[in-house]
């Protein structure tokens, strides 16, 4: 029985079909008790994009860096922040990652690298520019991973990002994860071109198209992208075919596409299904295996539950503290 | 006469003129089947077509930069911007382009157009959904800034501001979308400029915006229970400011309360104010204006820390009471 695929051993592969279900499961319990009215504001859930957050963030070390999207959880949670501290930001406690002053569309943890999610499209990757700048200027080995979608893509400030990151040959990865729409606006009204990835040859980098619902594929794409920006070389554009299941946010009828093409993304393309399929054929993961695996899941989501019920408000008085540093 | 939300008379303002004016038409962010992020356009699309109800990319900087060419060029666009915190991705073309044109090319060319777009808190948006920057905007010669705060004002003002030969900048704050008043179902027009004595009274002026109007009326109701008479005056625009009635209430009650929702600090009650103190109401004047406006802190996410980061009813009626008892 082999333990291995490609060059990655069993723990590895098991780390990531772990994330990949902790994040479904954190979705859809968040989206469950926003529905009961225990969380406020607004979501977008990244469900049936867990192959693209996680199969990216697999190629990079602790020390590397990536900018967030307003789609994030899984981002987040990719990169490690304890998902404690990220449902407790839901619940808007005191104890969340931003002290409930952020919520879900600022998640940011500094501290493992993840240089937030934003409200703002296009912010991002100009920040990551900045963020590699330093890499570059300094000497710190690091690479940045910035995160977008098809509808930002739109942006200038994206656009300009990539000439500059492209002409100073940082290292910085532009992620485009193309789930097909950006709110109600389809690619195909968008664009005019067939793949974003096309744009890469305008800024003179690299540009690859993934199929963002095999994990590993995303995993080895992005793994060459990352050593090519260690190395020096400069910039990649990778973009990621992927499919968001849920409306934008939390509440949208979906009236821009087809249950037919719905269906299709969710029974025949499913980052979790087919990984799951493949580490069973190829006898790295077995029923016993699986049923720990999904059981750590539900007590880690259990535990961040109760963590954030358990937790006090902020107070009043916080109110105005971190506004200057 | 029948009642409508102030989201309703938006839509029929801008469809009763989109059926007079083949001009008129609309760019923005999933206005089409999706209807706006407030459901503002909803059905719209479906009576005026793709071509005038036109969907863009997420390019704010480069169709708020297409709709001022294409009103210097004749056409009437009015442009959504799904959260007025995105006013800040189109600020060059606002500011340094559409404002300035006349100017600049010495009275020649106009830019008519509206630049409709919601502002601020109260939905858990958190920091970059949720501001109110009216205050930026109204410090530019060249625009016109309008901010209604009742589904009567907001069909009238919209009107006024699709008439305007200049570029509109046109507030709608989110938690009004869903109140409901009573306007008339033809087109008519309030013009800019002109401010609304939303409620008459004798002992304190009450200069509000938005949605703080209805926070004043409110707290207007509660006062008159503990004998003080408010009168709460809505400028409606800010830029024009209806400067008379302003200072003619004051004149009257000889006490000012200036509020708005926006940052205090550098917010444009700080202008309202200066108004009033350099025109003859100073002479009136019983006590020193007071001004109430958000705190200076970016919006926060967890929902008492968002209520408190804003005046509410208690706070009104706080404000003007120290007003009141003081002297
Ligand atoms: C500058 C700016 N414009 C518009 C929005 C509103 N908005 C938030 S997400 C979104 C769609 C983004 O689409 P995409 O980039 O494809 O990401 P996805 O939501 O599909 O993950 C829009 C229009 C925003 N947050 N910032
Ligand atoms: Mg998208």
């Amino acid at each position: 029985m082999s333990t291995q695929i490609g060059n990655l051993d069993q723990d590895k592969l098991l780390q990531i079909y772990y994330q990949m279900n902790l994040i479904r499961e954190f979705e859809m319990e968040i989206e469950k008790q926003f529905m009961r009215g225990k969380l406020y504001g607004t979501m977008h859930l990244c469900i049936g994009q867990e192959g693209t957050a996680v199969g990216a963030i697999a190629a990079l070390e602790p020390e590397d860096k990536i900018t967030s999207t307003h789609r994030g959880h899984g981002l987040s949670i990719a990169k490690e922040t304890d998902i404690n501290l990220m449902m407790a930001e839901l619940y808007g406690k005191a104890t969340g990652i931003s002290k409930g002053k952020g919520g879900s569309m600022h998640l940011a943890d500094l501290d493992v690298g993840n240089l937030g999610a934003n409200g703002i499209l296009g912010a991002g990757q100009a920040h990551a520019v900045g963020a590699a700048l330093t890499s570059k200027m300094r000497d710190l080995g690091y690479v940045v991973i910035t995160f977008f979608g098809d509808g930002a893509s739109n942006e200038g400030a994206v656009h300009e990002s990539m000439n500059l990151a492209a002409v100073w040959e940082l290292p910085v990865i532009f992620f485009c994860e193309n789930n097909q729409y950006g709110m109600s606006g389809s690619v195909k009204d968008m664009t005019k071109i067939e793949n974003i990835a096309d744009r890469a040859v305008a800024y003179g980098m690299p540009g690859h198209i993934v199929n963002g619902s095999d994990v590993l594929e995303v995993m080895k794409v992005t793994q060459q992208a990352v050593e090519r920006a260690r190395k020096g070389e400069g910039p990649t554009l990778i973009e990621a075919k992927t499919y968001r299941w849920k409306g934008h946010s939390k509440s949208d009828p979906k009236k821009y596409r087809t249950s037919d093409e719905e269906k299709e993304w969710i029974d025949e393309r499913d980052p979790i299904v087919l990984f799951r399929n493949k580490l069973i054929e190829d006898g790295v993961l077995n029923e016993e295996q699986e049923k720990k695996i999904l059981q750590k899941v539900k007590k880690a989501i259990e535990g961040a539950v109760e963590f954030a019920e358990d937790s006090p408000e902020p107070s009043i008085e916080s109110l105005e503290e971190d506004v200057y540093a | 006469m029948r009642e409508i939300t102030f989201q309703q008379a938006i839509r029929e303002s801008m469809s009763q003129e989109m059926r007079e004016n083949e001009l008129v038409y609309l760019m923005g962010e999933d206005i089409g089947v999706y209807g706006g992020a407030f459901g503002v356009t909803n059905g719209m699309i479906g009576e005026f077509g793709k071509e005038r109800i036109r969907d863009t990319p997420i390019s704010e900087i480069g169709f708020t930069g297409a709709a001022v060419g294409s009103a210097i060029t004749g056409m009437r666009p009015i442009v959504e911007i799904q959260f007025s915190d995105f006013l800040l991705v189109t600020i060059d073309q606002l500011v340094n382009q559409a404002a300035k044109m006349r100017y600049m090319f010495g009275g020649k060319g106009k830019v008519p157009m509206v630049l409709r777009t919601p502002n601020g808190s109260g939905l858990g948006f958190a920091a970059q959904h949720s501001q109110s920057l009216e205050a930026w905007l109204a410090h530019i010669p060249g625009l016109k800034v309008v901010q209604p705060s009742t589904p009567y004002d907001a069909k009238g003002l919209l009107k006024a501001a699709m008439d305007e030969d200049n570029t509109v900048v046109f507030f709608e704050h989110k938690m009004l979308y869903g109140m409901k008043g009573e306007v008339p179902e033809e087109a008519y027009s309030i013009p800019l400029g002109k401010a609304d004595v939303k409620r008459e009274g004798q002992d304190v002026t009450i200069i509000a915006t938005s949605i703080m109007v209805q926070r004043s009326l409110e707290a207007a109701v509660q006062l008159e229970s503990e004998g003080i008479s408010c009168e709460v005056i809505d400028p409606r625009t800010l830029l024009p400011l209806d400067e008379e009635t302003i200072i003619e209430s004051v004149k009257k009650t000889g006490r000012a309360v200036v509020v708005h929702e926006a940052v205090k600090r550098g917010g444009f009650g700080g202008e309202i104010a200066s108004v009033i103190q350099e025109s003859e109401a100073f002479d009136y004047l019983d006590a020193p204006i007071q001004r109430l406006g958000g705190r200076f802190i970016p919006i926060p996410y967890n929902p008492e820390l968002e209520k408190n980061s804003v005046p509410q009813v208690a706070d009104i009626i706080e404000g003007v009471k120290a007003t009141i008892y003081r002297s």
